[in-house]
């Protein structure tokens, strides 16, 4: 496929880096050439240095039969251009824009064809504070990402002693939590992926990811290890959109504080806040940590757009007491420097971006991808269409499909029914099948397996 | 003629005017009726008319723009003057035979919507006078609604500037004519309106015509005077009790929401706003603990009467209002100074009722409560929220140095009438019974202030006026920076 990628930022980079090792061509704009020749020297793609929005500057990106136009530059109004530019002038088929203004996403009827021709927007902010959001509703969860308009989740738990099943072959499952019905479809082991069978055993401080129904997942976590109280208690750090939008997401069911260090600012977030109390000062100022009970606080998120500020006021909060930490961490670096170790867990942005975008960037009508393990692996949700005849998965049993190495099939959603993959489960047409690839070079094999065969018109 | 207040006298002169052609209406009841009293009102009308042309002829042609010191002044004249005017009939009337003081001191507690009276035998007074009370009190309420809700808020009295950039309807603008006069107009109709409507039910529930105009006017008022000795408890009856309650309501929300739903045509405006939701919903809770409370103390044995009667009084004297269904400065002790308590909080800004209005006490409520989270939080970042607005910082003060001045005058008249020899109930009830602008008091006052001494009611008259005219508008007049130039 041929993609134009409109900013080289972080986001762009990512985005590139993983569908460049997808044997796709891309071309990236930016307008600093240092960026561009940074990202040329590490990834097979081609680079074009100008101003996102210029026709000619598009045209040199190869507008006019590039298949898809994403515009993840730093302005809103540059993305909602560019993209109206490609319609206009080259008919692009799919254009995707990164939005991160609320103002303009509240009004629906601004995307559309006869207005701002934008297929799909993306908003990084409301995508990070999802999924904090899903995390401080799983306290025990280290990742946990949604199929099928939410009903399916999947979650990721390091398994602890003392959870039930921990030392338990995975086949004894069902007995443990009956009435439940789950798949276990990956473990990490000390870094490494195991593909688990039934005979498999978990050991203490495995990294499992399980489907079930989403009013299952509780139960299932408990499982794993000692269920943690539930959170009431969060602490954000920064005052920004992110803080924002997950202060008000959570103030209705946690007692939320929010640390801004500018007091303009802080005024501004309290006029707007009902519940949560804004407080004004240093995020890694101790005295204040101390004086707002850090140590009885279940959750501490650090989200300023300070990488190295998140993870010292995180690290700072967990050693004054903090039961969980997390922070936002933009360099990829950082990230495995310090999740698990001195923060609990760390939130990529991009990573939730990329996820968002990598579904339309799939062939095969894959709906949703999400990267597990910070992309190590993937859990994908795509649709089977066809019959029998012209498709390789409908109709057929999971154990005679021919699955590439490395991935499982962890449930299906059928209409409003949810059914955990059995060997003998028969995929129909149109349901949604969720899978597990902790092998990424197998996705284009996996993609290729949901494609309807020529016969199908 | 070109002294500083000529605009104020010209305004004020054509108010005696107009004013005076309302004592023609008590003429005709005097005449239909024939109770004699004709006369009497003739001549009110014929000095106060008089007394407004002699006021308004040289200073007709001053065509200045009113600016804010003349507001203060023709809104304090308003009611001093005109309570003064209104209450010459009274004087001039054969039946009752008043001194200048209870003349004085019923006319300005009509046209306070006070409703407390040193009159007693009401049943046997002549209709004109009756009527006039009542007609005193639904003029009062009229001025009331223009000052609540478009005049007060202009002055910024006791943080009613809150109202002024908020308030959905007609007093964005902040000028004073002719926004003033569209707005009024408006308001006006709507008051009207009510008051037809509350008339006729009150007929339909049995009253007779006089009593149901009389009483729909001290209803949507918030008034409480009564065309007979025992309130509404003459009627004793639940329907028109319950249709007592509704008006008194009515009369005692903002009149800019009444405005608004009107213009939208819909009621769900009343329980958006959060003053409205917090008077309704004290209302139900006071309601059902006044209820509860006379069930256990086993004043009433049946639960649907005593909750009416808890209901009624509630509103009688949350609204300010005053009416009374049956004397409940009987029931036990608790009862009779929790409603006078309540009175104290009175009704929505914007309304008819008196008190310290819901929405300051909201605010000194809330205000409290963000001191006790600072103390706790002392980095915290703490808006002041109303309704989801945040209060400017100005607005807090200016309600607290409201309460403060509402506190301090209390205090100040209790102590006065102490020394004119009341005990110390009834002193206290009284202050709080006109400067709340309520009516009934308890002790010797609970049904009429005819027992308190001339000096006693000189001072209750000024409670009044300091009440309705919310303590600030009388002070700044009081002070000597108005008069410099």
């Amino acid at each position: 496929m041929k993609i134009i990628i409109l900013g080289a930022g972080q986001v762009g980079a990512t985005l590139a880096e993983n569908l460049a090792d997808e044997a796709n061509d891309v071309t990236i704009v930016d307008t600093q050439a240092n960026l561009l020749a940074e990202l040329q020297d590490r990834l097979d793609i081609r680079a074009v240095q100008g101003f996102a929005a210029h026709p000619e500057v598009l045209q040199a990106a190869g507008a006019e039969d590039a298949d898809m136009i994403i515009a993840v530059t730093e302005s809103d109004e540059i993305n909602m251009v560019a993209c109206q530019i490609a319609y206009t002038l080259f008919h692009t088929p799919t254009k995707i824009a990164r939005i991160r203004a609320s103002e303009y996403l509240q009004e629906k009827r601004l995307f559309q064809q006869d207005a701002l021709p934008v297929d799909m927007h993306i908003s990084p902010e409301q995508l990070v504070c999802d999924y904090i959001s899903r995390l401080v509703q799983y306290p025990g969860a280290l990742q946990v990402v949604d199929f099928a308009g939410g009903r399916v989740r999947a979650v990721g738990v390091k398994a602890y002693y003392g959870g039930p099943l921990v030392g338990q072959e995975l086949r004894t499952i069902r007995e443990h939590i009956p009435g439940v019905d789950t798949r276990v479809a990956a473990i990490y082991r000390r870094g490494k992926p195991i593909i688990p069978e039934g005979d498999t055993v978990i050991e203490a401080d495995d990294e499992v990811f399980f489907v079930a129904a989403k009013k299952h997942i509780k139960k299932v976590i408990s499982e794993l290890r000692k269920l943690d109280r539930p959170v009431k208690r969060v602490v954000l750090a920064g005052g920004g959109n992110i803080g924002l939008r997950l202060a008000r997401a959570l103030e209705d069911h946690c007692q939320v504080k929010l640390i801004e260090r500018n007091r303009e600012r802080a005024r501004a977030l309290s006029e707007q806040l009902t519940k949560a109390i804004v407080l004004v000062g240093d995020a890694a100022n101790e005295a204040l940590l101390l004086e707002e009970n850090i140590e009885s606080v279940d959750v501490f998120c650090a989200v300023t757009d300070d990488d190295e500020a998140n993870i010292l006021s995180s690290m700072l909060a967990k050693r004054l007491g903090a039961r969980k930490a997390m922070s936002l961490i933009n360099r990829l670096a950082y990230v495995d420097l310090v999740e698990g170790g001195a923060i609990d867990i760390a939130i990529s942005p991009q990573q939730s971006t990329v996820s968002a975008l990598l579904s339309h960037v799939r062939r095969g009508d894959v709906v949703q991808v999400h990267s597990l393990r910070r992309g190590a692996a993937e859990a994908i949700e795509a649709v089977a269409h066809g019959d029998p005849s012209n498709s390789r998965v409908v109709g057929r049993r999971i154990d005679e499909i021919r699955l590439p190495n490395g991935t499982t099939i962890g449930a299906i959603a059928r209409g409003e029914e949810v059914i955990i993959a059995h060997h003998d489960t028969v995929i129909e047409s149109g349901d949604h099948v969720i899978m597990f690839i902790v092998e990424k070079k197998n996705t284009a094999a996996l993609e290729r397996l949901f494609q309807v065969g020529v016969s199908f018109v | 003629m070109n002294h500083p207040f000529a605009v104020a006298q010209r305004v004020v002169g054509v108010l005696l005017m107009l004013f005076s052609a309302t004592m023609l209406l008590p003429v005709l009841v005097a005449l239909y009726y024939g109770d004699g009293e004709a006369d009497a009102f003739l001549s009110g009308f014929g000095i106060t008319l008089a007394a407004g042309f002699i006021a308004w002829w040289p200073a007709r042609r001053i065509r200045k723009e009113i600016k804010l010191r003349d507001a203060f002044l023709v809104v304090v004249l308003f009611w001093a003057v005109l309570g003064l005017f209104g209450s010459l009939p009274l004087f001039l009337a054969d039946r009752p035979d008043m001194t200048v003081t209870d003349a004085v001191f019923e006319g300005l507690s009509g046209l306070t919507t006070t409703g407390a009276t040193v009159l007693t035998g009401l049943d046997t007074l002549p209709h004109a006078v009756l009527f006039w009370r009542q007609l005193l009190q639904w003029l009062g309420g009229m001025g009331i609604i223009v000052l609540a809700v478009a005049i007060l808020p202009m002055l910024g009295i006791g943080g009613m500037q809150l109202y002024r950039a908020e308030t959905p309807g007609p007093i964005k603008d902040s000028k004073l004519t002719p926004r003033i006069q569209e707005t009024a107009k408006t308001l006006w109709y709507l008051y009207a309106g009510m008051t037809v409507v509350c008339a006729l039910v009150y007929w339909f529930a049995g009253m007779t015509p006089f009593d149901a105009v009389g009483l729909a006017f001290s209803s949507i008022a918030t008034g409480g005077f009564s065309t007979h000795d025992l309130s509404l408890g003459h009627h004793d009856d639940p329907v028109i009790e319950l249709a007592a309650v509704f008006a008194m309501l009515v009369g005692s929300l903002n009149f800019a929401l009444h405005f608004t739903a009107w213009r939208t045509a819909d009621l769900r405006t009343y329980w958006r706003d959060a003053e409205a939701r917090t008077f309704l919903t004290m209302v139900v809770g006071a309601t059902a603990l006044v209820g509860a409370y006379l069930l256990y103390a086993g004043t009433y044995g049946d639960p649907s009467e005593a909750f009416i009667k808890a209901l009624f009084q509630v509103v009688s004297i949350g609204t300010t209002t005053g009416f009374t269904t049956t004397d409940y400065t009987l029931w036990p002790a608790f009862l009779p100074m929790l409603l006078l308590l309540g009175s104290f909080v009175g009704g929505c800004g914007g309304s008819t009722t008196g008190g310290i209005k819901v929405v300051r006490f909201v605010l000194l409520l809330k205000q409290g409560l963000r001191e006790i989270t600072r103390l706790i939080h002392p980095n915290a970042e703490l808006p002041v929220k109303l309704g989801g607005r945040v209060m400017p910082p100005h607005v807090i003060e200016a309600v607290w140095g409201f309460f403060a001045a509402y506190i301090g005058v209390y205090v100040l008249m209790f102590l006065l009438l102490l020394l004119t020899g009341l005990d110390e109930v009834s002193a206290f009830s009284a202050v709080a019974a006109c400067l709340n602008n309520l009516g009934p008091g308890l002790g010797e006052v609970s049904s009429n202030m005819a027992s308190v001494t001339d000096p006693g009611k000189w001072l209750l008259c000024l409670a009044m006026l300091m009440g309705r005219l919310e303590i600030f508008t009388l002070l700044v007049i009081f002070s000597p920076a108005f008069w410099r130039r």
